[in-house]
């Protein structure tokens, strides 16, 4: 569905895009994941018929995005990161605008489809000015739907939601994404675990790593990172534990939490959990720690570097 | 075509919902009623005093229309582009199944749609002259004032999102367009005054003020006139359709 090759673009002197190679199928939720700055936006504004690569090509439903642009917006809906709304229009004619833009044959009904669906049909006559944030996100979310496009570009579409509103746009871009190509971005790892089938992490506009979310928990985690709570004193079962075999990098933080961790293979939670028990203390809590994206982004240009570093060790 | 309509049909629906637009439109109908007034009064001190007065017609409404329009045009075009790019929806635009020259075009037409507004509602005055005098005024020359005046503002506003489109900031592409305007308007007729021939004649074409007031206020429709006024919408026209494809490309 989404084919990119070698795909560049250099704002002057700055490379925001460097030779970026991926593919999206149909059916399948990408998930972009990477810090600010990383080419995100670009390429997703590339992809959009936004602007132009430098060099390089993509195609979108076999179409060129530069040549066969108008064939291309016609089956993409794209969510910028600064949601474009009229603040001065009602969310029903703005979605009907959109609607006639798309050629839609009804598009009054279309916009109140759309509005049901993302759960605004109650707000429809209310000015867009007068929405919150969160409402505003699902208008713009429905632009983007309105003519079931199918492919989905979404720059960020959970960013400055409330929690509630976060879980209400996931669920709706998983159902949408069962049929259509859907590409978002995003900087939450969580974010990008919990709803995409493939996450591709670039930095400085390359494809660091590109995997299942699943395979790339393990395969950054490297060592599972555990944190043991009990109640009072610790610092005794702290070296308790680091006697333990197969334990490492025994931590006691200051608020009492101890942190170990151990080498992926044999799971060394129920030893623990044992000698917690025998030395009578009382257990609270004994929970895995994911790694952060922060983390997980050091880790990656930690794996990234090594080459200079270590020579220049040497 | 449809999606010129599209854009077009919005472009007008949001200027009913501008306070600059309705400004616009209320000082335009305004001082056209206050040049309205005092022909009038003219006329009535002339009926006391027993001269014969000149019969009215739609030349002073049409001259001063002209010249307000020019100078008042501009606040409306400044939007047109800026506006979107300020709110982000260029984005939305610009990744629309929509061709750049439909996008300017478009709201061309809603602007130029919408102007035709207040300036349908200043043919109540000459209307009034018409019911006032004995045997009307003169229609031609009505046809001609008001021909030249939808040419004018077609002009003005092809130039205004033309130069619109070059700026992301309102209060520049408003002082441009001014600029552009008093220039097209007084100053390019001006060399014409020290030349003679070929010289005086090319900058007499093109200065707006000698086309506008020099013909069609005074009732000579010329071919080369309408040519001129089109000429000028479809090179803001075109300037505009190219900026926004060049803001593709930085």
């Amino acid at each position: 569905m989404i084919r990119v090759n070698d795909l560049s673009k250099n704002y002057g002197v700055r490379l925001a895009v460097d030779s970026l190679n991926f593919e999206a199928k149909q059916g399948e939720i990408l998930g972009f994941l990477g810090p600010n700055g990383a080419g995100k936006t670009t390429t997703m504004r590339i992809l959009t018929g936004y602007m132009p690569p430098s060099s390089g090509n993509a195609t979108i439903a076999g179409y060129d995005v530069v040549n066969e642009s108008l064939e291309v917006r016609k089956r993409v809906g794209y969510l910028p990161e600064t949601v474009p709304l009229y603040t001065d229009m009602t969310a029903h004619d703005y979605l009907k605008f959109m609607a006639d833009l798309r050629h839609l044959p009804n598009a009054d009904d279309a916009a109140l489809e759309t509005l049901d669906m993302v759960g605004l049909l109650d707000r429809a006559n209310g000015y867009i000015g007068n929405l919150s944030k969160g409402m505003r996100q699902r208008v713009g979310l429905a632009q983007a739907l309105i003519h079931k496009p199918e492919v989905l570009i979404l720059d960020e579409p959970t960013i400055g939601l409330d929690p509630a509103q976060i879980l209400e746009v996931r669920h709706l871009i998983r159902e949408v994404g069962k049929e259509k190509t859907v590409l978002l971005s995003t900087h939450i790892l969580s974010e990008a675990q919990q709803m995409c089938d493939r996450i591709l992490i670039i930095n400085k506009g390359k494809i660091v790593v590109e995997d299942t979310p699943q395979n790339l928990q393990s395969k950054l985690a490297g060592a599972q990172r555990v944190q043991l709570r009990v109640r009072g004193e610790s610092d005794d079962l702290a070296s308790k534990i680091a006697e333990i075999k197969g334990v490492q990098e025994v931590k006691v933080q200051t608020d009492g939490a101890i942190e170990f961790q151990f080498a992926p293979g044999k799971d060394l939670r129920p030893d623990v959990a044992k000698l917690t028990i025998e030395l009578k203390y009382d257990l609270l809590e004994l929970r895995p720690i994911n790694l952060s994206l922060e983390e997980i982004f050091l880790e990656l240009i930690r794996e990234d570097a090594p080459v200079e570093n270590k020579e220049g060790e040497k | 075509m449809r999606n010129i309509w599209t854009i077009a049909k919005k472009e007008f629906s949001q200027y009913f919902l501008s306070p600059i637009a309705y400004s616009v439109m209320f000082l335009l109908l305004v001082i056209v009623g206050i040049i309205f007034t005092i022909i009038f009064l003219q006329l009535s001190e002339g009926s006391f005093t027993g001269q014969e007065p000149t019969p009215p017609d739609s030349r002073p409404i049409a001259s001063s229309l002209g010249f307000l329009l020019m100078l008042l045009l501009p606040a409306l075009t400044m939007r047109l582009v800026a506006d979107e790019v300020r709110m982000g929806t260029m984005e939305l635009l610009l990744t629309a199944p929509l061709r750049d020259y439909e996008l300017i075009v478009g709201k061309w037409l809603g602007a130029f749609l919408f102007v035709l507004v207040p300036v349908g509602i200043t043919l109540i005055f000459p209307l009034m002259f018409h019911m006032m005098t004995e045997g009307g005024i003169d229609q031609l020359l009505l046809i001609s004032n008001y021909l030249g005046l939808v040419l004018a503002v077609s002009a003005f506003l092809g130039m205004g999102v033309g130069i619109s489109a070059l700026f992301s900031n309102q209060i520049a592409a408003l002082l441009s367009t001014l600029a552009l305007f008093i220039i097209m308007w007084w100053l390019i007729g001006i060399p014409a005054n020290f030349m003679q021939g070929a010289g005086n004649e090319i900058f007499k074409y093109l200065s707006l003020s000698e086309q506008f007031s020099g013909n069609f206020v005074r009732g000579t429709i010329s071919l080369s006139s309408i040519i001129y006024f089109l000429s000028l919408t479809a090179l803001g026209l075109v300037i505009g359709s190219t900026a926004v494809e060049i803001r593709r490309w930085r």
